[in-house]
């Protein structure tokens, strides 16, 4: 059976070449691997290779010819003992040579949706944390993270904790003190000062359906492993059509501690927020640091937990319940009020709380609404809030440019126009790497005076 | 420390059927690439699309060294290690051309492909990523307390990557078991390892780190399989991970829009003619009297009708259905794997 030879692609962009010179003639015997053209693309000339063997019968595109689109059939391959002649091609016989490649169909709009809205609570839910009446214990975030992850190995026995400095030293923030002595060497794993390395020897054991815990000195130093982050954790159950889960936790303290300058002081949290398949928290409180990094360790998809070295000092009422968790999507409106919404998040939190207390004394009751998690957002709490102050301030630490506060903004922008009387002002760290000189730092971090500048211009005050 | 020569000799001592099957699955391995260079320009298939022509017998040769329950991943030049390990070549060919009987529903494409069931974890795209992740499955399976053995393949350009060094100190200060296989099929996409490193001895770098290797002669099944078996052994005993360099050679060029300029057409060819893996098979077949040509043929024959049959399920498959963009981005469960594998 007769067989057409088609221009072929060559490139991912190609649609039509040069034949530039046969390197077969009519009547020559070739075979899977024959050079029969060189063919010149819009990259390159390229070897073109024939896969089925046989007698080339005709030449149908001469040498030099330009503009041979993709998939015109440029020779014919014949069996031994049919000619040129014999070879009629109805195309329903044609064996190798396959009708023109149909062009997927136009992609028609796809739903305007994103992956962070499909798992956003589309009403506010302001349940309270836990039952009013629990008795609370005082706890530093520092022990409440600890406890987390005490509480959920105990429960799970794949779970493990790996990173630098986690076991014999106990930890270089002290969060896993004495999981060594509790869980053995198994279970918390020391590992030498290769981020990329055990980042992506965690995400691989998650694969396999351990439940890491993969603790970063400082998120600086994910840095270098935020290609397995990305590219091996969140994009591989997509890129395996669901059947690859990644059950993994990267936790660690992120964003400005004091005077370690530019390298060791970033805020990442708009980095990984920008990230479909990841979650992201950043949690603010002990309670919510506890119930949030229990609720990361059982989440079936990999989980960004963003700390800070700051607040693992602070103490926070937790409460007393053997199995405490929060989910994720759900706002906290830390302090109600009716006069303008401030949002934040981490430590964020710390400096929109101060700037309340101030505000309320000169008689503005602000709303402080604490994100918690990031990816996925509670638009619904922030709306809701919106809707009944009309105004609204965001506030972070990270860099002003792609900032968590951006993105709150164009939502509302979208979503709660009319009911805006004042543009959005979002208060973030200056536009400069951190500096190491102690009033240049403090100069460079956002501060409680700047959120309270920020409202009275929305309040107009 | 085993540091030892390429060559290697096949030994004679191998069964009809075992030679019949490595002449089965690497043909078809060869046969899969070209269907799918073919549909490639016939513009079926998109994108980058790296083929395994010449490389065969490293799979098909491990392969044959490994038990159910071992693990295996790769980088993007991953078809020939799906179908090795008992993929079906029509979900392979239907990934490659982006339709929803395709292994990943169309949304991985040729460089990314899964398999729980064959324990194939992909499938990357990262150059040498594939090297900590392989060492994280091999340390789940120690953390479990199973025998089971990760192959992780890369090539001599991901061999110069940092985190491939990061990951040999860890599996060997942690005792994993994995075996780290170098596919040196000489170039780099078009760098040569003469031209990327003077450390040209890739399995020797283990070394530095107390990891033992050899050079493997990577167009000879037989070999590959021994030296499989041998590393197997190493891991399986709780020795640690195991280097093995084979010495291969991709007959095509790096990926589907590659014109190869960097060698000639005559290294191909001598390649081809004198050292091709499935000839020499066919070979040892033919002369130890075990099949015919008539047999051999019968096998072509059978080779082709799976591949034709694997391009027609590949161009019949739908596209996937456009909620398909919105699905598999976060897990809503326990993902496969976790339960059954609870310490």
């Amino acid at each position: 059976m007769a067989t057409e030879i088609l221009m072929p692609a060559l490139s991912p962009t190609m649609e039509e070449g040069t034949l530039a010179k046969w390197l077969v003639k009519e009547g020559d015997n070739v075979k899977s691997g024959d050079i029969l053209a060189e063919i010149e693309t819009d990259k390159a000339t390229m070897e073109f290779e024939a896969v089925d063997e046989g007698i080339v019968g005709k030449l149908l595109v001469e040498a030099g010819a330009q503009g041979v689109k993709v998939n015109t059939p440029i020779a014919l391959l014949l069996e031994e003992g049919e000619t040129a002649d014999d070879a009629k091609l109805p195309a329903s016989a044609k064996s190798a040579s396959e009708p023109q490649a149909e062009k997927p169909p136009a992609q028609s709009d796809a739903p305007a949706q994103s992956a962070v809205e499909a798992v956003a609570t589309p009403e506010p839910d302001q349940s309270p944390d836990w039952p009013e009446g629990t008795p609370t214990r005082t706890m530093t975030v520092r022990e409440a993270l600890r406890e987390a992850m005490a509480e959920e190995m105990e429960r799970d026995p794949t779970v493990f904790l790996m990173g630098e400095e986690v076991g014999e030293y106990q930890g270089a923030y002290k969060i896993s003190q004495g999981l060594l002595d509790r869980f053995g060497p198994r279970r918390v794993v020391d590992t030498p000062i290769s981020e990329y390395g055990f980042a992506g020897i965690g995400t691989g054991a998650a694969l396999a359906g351990l439940r890491p815990i993969v603790e970063f000195m400082t998120f600086n130093f994910a840095m270098q492993a935020i290609d397995h982050i990305i590219n091996s954790a969140a994009k591989t159950l997509y890129m395996s059509g669901g059947q690859m889960g990644c059950p993994i936790v990267f936790r660690g303290p992120n964003g400005a501690a004091a005077r370690v300058a530019a390298q060791h002081s970033q805020d990442y949290a708009a980095w990984y927020a920008q990230i479909p398949g990841l979650k992201v928290v950043m949690p603010y409180s002990a309670a919510d640091a506890k119930g949030l990094l229990k609720t990361a360790i059982r989440d079936p998809n990999p989980v960004i937990f963003l700390e800070n070295e700051i607040l693992y000092g602070r103490s926070f009422e937790v409460p007393d319940l053997p199995d405490f968790t929060i989910p994720f999507g759900k706002a906290s409106i830390a302090r109600p009020g009716r006069d303008v919404t401030i949002v934040s998040f981490g430590i964020g939190m710390a400096h929109a709380l101060e700037a309340a207390e101030t505000l309320a004394a000169d008689g503005i009751e602000a709303e402080v609404i604490d994100l918690r998690t990031l990816r996925p957002i509670d638009y619904a709490t922030v709306i809701a809030s919106v809707k009944k102050t009309n105004r609204c301030v965001t506030v972070e630490e990270g860099f002003p440019v792609g900032a968590i506060g951006n993105h709150i903004s164009a939502h509302l922008m979208e979503n709660a126009f009319d009911w805006l009387d004042a543009p959005v002002i979002n208060c973030t760290g200056k536009d400069v790497p951190m500096p190491y000189a102690a009033n240049l730092e403090k100069h460079a971090l956002i501060t409680a005076a700047e959120v309270v500048e920020a409202v009275k211009k929305v309040t107009y005050r | 420390m085993v540091r030892k020569p390429a060559a290697k000799q096949s030994t004679p001592n191998v069964s009809k059927d075992e030679l019949l099957r490595y002449y089965r699955d690497m043909l078809l391995i060869r046969r899969f690439e070209e269907k799918a260079g073919q549909l490639y320009g016939m513009g079926l298939i998109g994108g980058f699309c790296h083929l395994y022509i010449g490389q065969e017998a490293v799979v098909v040769g491990l392969e044959a060294a490994a038990k159910d329950g071992d693990k295996r991943i790769t980088s993007y030049r991953d078809h020939g290690h799906m179908l090795a390990c008992g993929m079906d070549a029509r979900g392979v060919m239907a990934e490659l051309t982006g339709r929803i009987g395709g292994y990943s529903k169309g949304k991985g494409g040729s460089m990314h492909m899964f398999s729980r069931e064959k324990h194939f974890y992909g499938g990357h795209g990262i150059v040498a990523a594939q090297v900590p992740l392989g060492a994280g499955l091999a340390f789940a399976d120690k953390y479990l307390g199973n025998d089971n053995v990760t192959f992780v393949y890369f090539g001599d350009g991901a061999a110069n990557q940092g985190q491939v060094y990061e990951t040999y100190n860890m599996a060997e200060l942690w005792d994993l078991p994995v075996v780290f296989v170098i596919e040196n099929n000489q170039y780099a996409m078009g760098t040569s390892v003469k031209r990327s490193t003077k450390s040209t001895t890739l399995y020797g770098r283990g070394e530095a780190f107390g990891i033992p290797g050899e050079q493997v002669d990577g167009m000879d099944v037989l070999a590959v399989k021994a030296a499989g078996e041998k590393a197997v052994a190493h891991c399986r005993a709780g020795k640690g991970p195991y280097i093995l360099e084979v010495m291969t050679y991709r007959y095509r060029g790096h990926s589907m829009s590659d014109p190869a300029k960097y060698r000639t057409r005559e290294e191909v060819q001598k390649m081809r003619d004198e050292r091709d893996a499935i000839e020499h098979v066919r070979d040892m077949l033919l002369t130890g009297q075990h099949a015919s040509e008539e047999d051999l043929k019968a096998i072509d024959k059978e080779i082709k009708d799976i591949v034709n049959d694997s391009a027609e399920f590949a161009k019949d498959s739908p596209e996937p259905p456009l909620d398909e963009l919105w699905t598999d981005i976060y897990a809503t469960d326990v993902p496969q794997g976790g339960a059954e594998q609870n310490a």
